[in-house]
This record gives structure tokens, sequence and C-alpha cells, in this order.
């Protein structure tokens, strides 16, 4: 039966191969770019941009073309009393740029420049009865955070530290009944989502709460017949997914569940739109800061 | 998964310096830090630099004031993603003890411009907790599902609302509005779910009354996959066998020619179920079972050819010992 289905079209004209050179070469150039409108409204995630570019560095084997020094500089200095760190200078802590500072440093092995008796404090003190974690002091609750928790400390070694079988409890509870999960009980299935469960399971050894089938099921499902990966049902792909998708089925053990030949397409092709589109991006925001100045 | 977006300066043409503005002479404004060795000289606009100047003086003093809080309005318009500001903001409200009732209004108009940021639904959540007022909650978030009908932070709000304040009695009605907008809406079928499990549980006079209505929205698209999967979590618990209409429905639709792989999953999931059972004709039921896989593998859901062999294989390894043969 031919319904539609929500997807895209990938042109015949699009790039097959991925241009990893260009792509180092963006993430090492992009705190040097003058006029950059999209790096100060992108402060709020500095933090976990710098993980997400070093990462991609040191996956193209380029991690050296990056300041060490510097970047740990940084790093410190959005460390704040009570262990948390900021995702810039002068913000407040967050456990999202916290997982990501403490990334960082183990990168660069330099976890001892910062205080991480005080990281395991804080990062304890956001858990609730219930099992949950709160994101900061304010009290949004998302499994997001469950998984940055726990990250966090098997990262410094103090896993222990934690009420890991509430833990397990709360993000078992946030399993629907397609078997994926959302940001908390009831809440929709959503492929960020699911990473976040998943890895945290993994992570404290309770992945036999999950039944892989059925999960690996609705993850490969993600799929659509263009190659990328959607984050729920009837929605566009989007090459975000492609990592939390397959992330996810990778330690589920069922990543040769979905079609390896048309990913790759789908995500040569997007990440050159997006470098395309970000050079414009640039271009633009510097002609309108030059004209409005 | 940290969301923002944010538009361009709205009041750039009303806005004024702060040198200009004689309420705040007192005040030295603070520039932006970017470490002991800034890898990057930034050139803002004047206005976002001077506003955030400014908005670091006032947390350098943690000064809780009209005027403070206007800023934090200024800065959030410019970047409602800024968590800080909102943070900052929620202090001042607090400490002046401000109309929550307004601020509520306030933050309806931010979502509107930005319904895809966590902050200021979170920063709406936290103004509805302080007010413990959720009368305004079901028509907002409605007004923004209709721009949107799968806004995720709009329906986990709407979620946190009704669960915390009891507003469930008119939620499937809602549900049953937005599915016969669009029957595809994932968020609809995960909402009906949620009501149901949460209120009168899935009794067998429920689970009836489900497999019915969802079997009529397949019948109009026969490969919605969120209709599948609510039909398959309303029977989770449930022995398919105690249901011999949904096989008989299965049966109706592959009969007329209908390939939709969800189809087809669940005439497996009901094959596989009788194989278990120890049902009778095991040898058939194995036979179809693996003949479904095969056609799904290699025709009607070629992109998952490696799930279908795999079920084939597992069926076979489960249940084929008494069976001669490659799988």
């Amino acid at each position: 039966m031919g319904t539609p289905i929500k997807d895209v079209v990938i042109p015949s004209t699009a790039p097959k191969s991925l241009m990893l050179q260009k792509h180092a070469d963006y993430i090492a150039s992009y705190g040097e770019k003058k006029d950059d409108y999209e790096y100060v409204m992108t402060e709020f995630l500095r933090m976990n941009g710098m993980y997400w570019g070093l990462t991609g560095m040191a996956l193209a084997g380029q991690r050296d073309r990056m300041d060490r020094s510097e970047v740990i500089c940084f790093v410190k200095s959005c460390q704040h009393e009570c262990g948390g760190f900021s995702c810039s200078i002068g913000h407040d802590p967050h456990l999202l740029s916290t997982l990501s500072a403490v990334q960082i440093l183990t990168l660069y092995d330099a976890l001892d420049a910062v205080d991480t008796e005080a990281i395991v404090k804080w990062v304890k003190s956001l858990q609730q009865p219930d099992g949950s974690f709160y994101g900061d002091r304010w009290g949004e609750v998302d499994t997001r955070f469950s998984f940055c928790a726990v990250a966090c400390l098997t990262l410094l070694h103090r896993l222990e530290e934690l009420d890991i079988e509430k833990a397990v409890e709360f993000v078992v509870s946030c399993m629907n009944f397609d078997g994926a999960f959302g940001c908390r009980p009831g809440s929709e299935s959503h492929s960020g989502q699911v990473y976040c469960c998943v890895g945290m399971l993994s992570v404290t050894g309770h992945l036999h709460h999950i039944n892989a089938d059925q999960l690996g099921w609705w993850l490969c499902e993600r799929q659509l017949a263009s190659g990328g990966l959607n984050g729920r049902p009837e929605k566009l792909p989007d090459v975000c997914y492609s990592w939390w998708v397959l992330a996810s089925l990778k330690i589920i053990d069922r990543l040769h569940w979905v079609d390896k030949i048309e990913i790759v397409v789908v995500v040569v092709v997007v990440v050159v739109v997006v470098v395309v589109v970000v050079f414009v991006v640039v271009v633009v925001a510097a002609v309108v800061v030059a004209t409005v100045a | 998964m940290s969301e923002g977006s944010s538009d361009d300066c709205n009041a750039q043409d009303t806005w004024v310096s702060f040198k200009d503005r004689p309420e705040w002479s007192d005040v030295k404004p603070i520039p932006q830090d970017d470490g002991p060795n800034p890898v990057v000289q930034i050139a803002y606009s004047d206005q976002f630099k001077e506003v955030f100047d400014y908005f670091r003086a006032m947390v350098a003093a943690d000064e809780k004031s009209e005027r403070s809080l206007n800023l934090t309005k200024e800065a959030a318009e410019l970047n409602p993603a800024n968590y800080s500001v909102w943070n900052y903001r929620r202090n001042i409200l607090s400490e002046l003890n401000k109309d929550l009732k307004g601020e509520l209004r306030y933050i309806s108009q931010v979502i509107e411009e930005h319904p895809k940021n966590y902050q200021v639904w979170h920063h709406r959540r936290v103004i509805v907790e302080w007010l413990e007022d959720p009368s305004q909650e079901l028509e907002f978030t409605e007004k923004i599902l209709q721009d949107d009908a799968k806004n995720y932070h709009a329906w986990q709000h709407r979620q946190w609302c009704i669960q915390q304040f009891s507003l469930w009695d008119k939620e499937l009605a809602y549900v049953e509005k937005l599915l016969k907008e669009d029957f595809r809406n994932n968020s609809a079928w995960n909402q009906r779910h949620f009501i149901i499990n949460n209120t009168t549980g899935f009794t067998p006079e429920v689970v009836a009354k489900e497999m019915k209505f969802t079997q009529d929205y397949i019948r109009k698209a026969p490969n919605n996959e969120s209709a599948w999967n609510y039909l398959k979590g309303v029977l989770s618990e449930k022995k398919l066998c105690e249901f011999p209409s949904l096989m008989e429905f299965c049966l109706e639709l592959y009969s007329k020619h209908i390939r939709s792989p969800f189809l087809m999953a669940c005439m497996i999931d009901n094959y596989e179920e009788m194989l278990e059972q120890g049902k009778p004709k095991k040898e058939e039921n194995l036979q179809n079972a693996t003949q479904l896989c095969n056609e799904l593998a290699e025709e009607c859901d070629t992109l998952r050819r490696e799930y279908w062999q795999y079920m084939s294989r597992s069926l076979a390894s489960k249940y084929g010992t008494d069976v001669s043969g490659d799988s």
C-alpha cells in the first residue's frame, strides 16, 4: 500500500565520500572567526561544543591542532564552588556542561586540574528520592541527566557514590509500550532519550532490563528509504539521529540491523550541507554586523 | 541536545544605549571574559555586548531590582537559550515577590516565538509551580500544538500539568481530535496510552475498545507505524491468542494484498506466540512465520533485511528441531 512517508530526497549529484580534512579544518578554526554571531549565540553550549569539536578532531587524528593548555584553562575557569561546571565563564553550573567538562579533561588526561571530589559531591546531590536527577538546582528532571550523572561519575571512577538501583529504577520507569524511552515516565519515545537511557543502563551494567529485540526493532525502524534516521515515527530524518540511533544499536549489539550503505550516503551529504550552510551564515552575519555597527 | 533558537534583536530600532540611560549611570559594565588567554576576539553587535556587559555587572553585584529584572528581559530577547539569564530572572522574581500571573503572560509570548527551547518551557513550569495554578496550561499547550502537533516540549509540559494537577477529564477527547486531524501523529498516540494507563488502566473492556479504535485507523492507513505500535502496546501484557479477532484482522488485510511491514510483523508475533504456547499445527505456523520473514527481507522491507533474516533464523532455531531442511 503506497501511503506517503515523511522523508528527504538525496540528489544524485550529492557527494559520495567524506571530506574529513574540511571538517577538521572547520573545527580547528571555529573559535577564531571574528564577528561570528553564531559563536556568541551558542555560548550556552560552549562546553558541550568544545567536547564535540575535540572528539571530532580526535577521531580525525588531528587532536594536536587544538590548544591543550588553553582548553584545560577554560574548563578549569568554569568550575564553580559547588563543584559543578557552567557552559562558559559567568554562567551557572549545570549537569550537561559538567559531563562535557569531565569528558574533555578525560580526553586530555587532565582530571587532576580540577576538584574532582567537589564534582562527585555535586552530582550526587542532584539525585532525587525517586532515582531521577535534576539538571541543576532548578529542578528539571530528564533521562538525559540520568545519563550525564552516571557517565560523569564513571569517568571519575566513583559510580558507587550514586544510588544506582534507584537511578536504574527511574530510567526503567521511562520505558514505553514500544520498548523505547522518553525523558520522563510517560513521555513519548525519542531516539535521543533512547541513547541516554541505553547508555545509562549499559554503563551501570543493567542492560538486561531492555528487550534488545524489541528496542532494536524500534531503532531500526528509524531508518527511512533515503537511508537517514529519524527521532520518532513519522518525522523527518536528521543526521544527529544517525549518532543517537546507531550508538544505541551498537550498545545492544544490533547495529547490523540498519542498512549501512544508505546511512553513509546520507551522513556525507548532510555534513557537507551543514558546512556550507554554516559558512554562509557566518558570512551573512559578518555583513549584518558590519552594517549595523 | 541543548536546543535553542533565536532571532535577531527585534528591539533594534527602539534600542537605547546604556550610556544614554541615566538610571544606569551608577553601574560599571563588566566585559566578556573568555579566560586568561582568549583564543578568540569576538566583535558582537554593540547592543548585544552592552546588554550582557550590564547583565554581568548585575550578577556580580547580586542586584535584584526592577532595572535588573528588565535587563534580564532584554538579555533573554537577545539570547533566549542563555539559561543563566532565566535562572537570574527567577531569583529576582522571587526576591521582589513579583506578580507571577504577569510573568506567565510574558513567558507565553516568549514560548510562542521560541517553542523548541528547553529554558523557556522550564521557566514556565517553575512559574506554574509557584502559582500552583494550572488553569491556563491546557489551553496554552493546545495553542502551541496547533502550530506543531508534535512539539516535544509542549507535550512534556502538558503531561506534567495533567499528572500534577489531575487534569485527566477531557484529555482523551483532545487526543481523538488530534488523531482525526492527523492519525500519524505519534505524540497523540503516546498521549492516548499515557491517559489510559493513568486512569482506567487497560481492563478487558478498555482493551477491546482500544483494539477496535486502532484497527479502524489502521484500515485507513495500513502502514501507520504509530497505530501498530499502539496496538502492540495495548496488548503487551496479554496473550495474543486470547484475541483471535486480531489475527483475523491481519489475515483480512493480508488477503487484500496489503504488505505493510507492521502488519506482517504482527502476524509473525501471532505465529511466534502460537509456537511458544505449543499450539497445534506447529509446522504450518513455523512455515507461515518464516515465509513472512523471507517476504519482508526480500521484498517488502529490504532496508531491514538483516532483522528479518535474524527473526527467521531465531524462529527456526527455537521451534524448528523437528523440521528438516534449511531455515
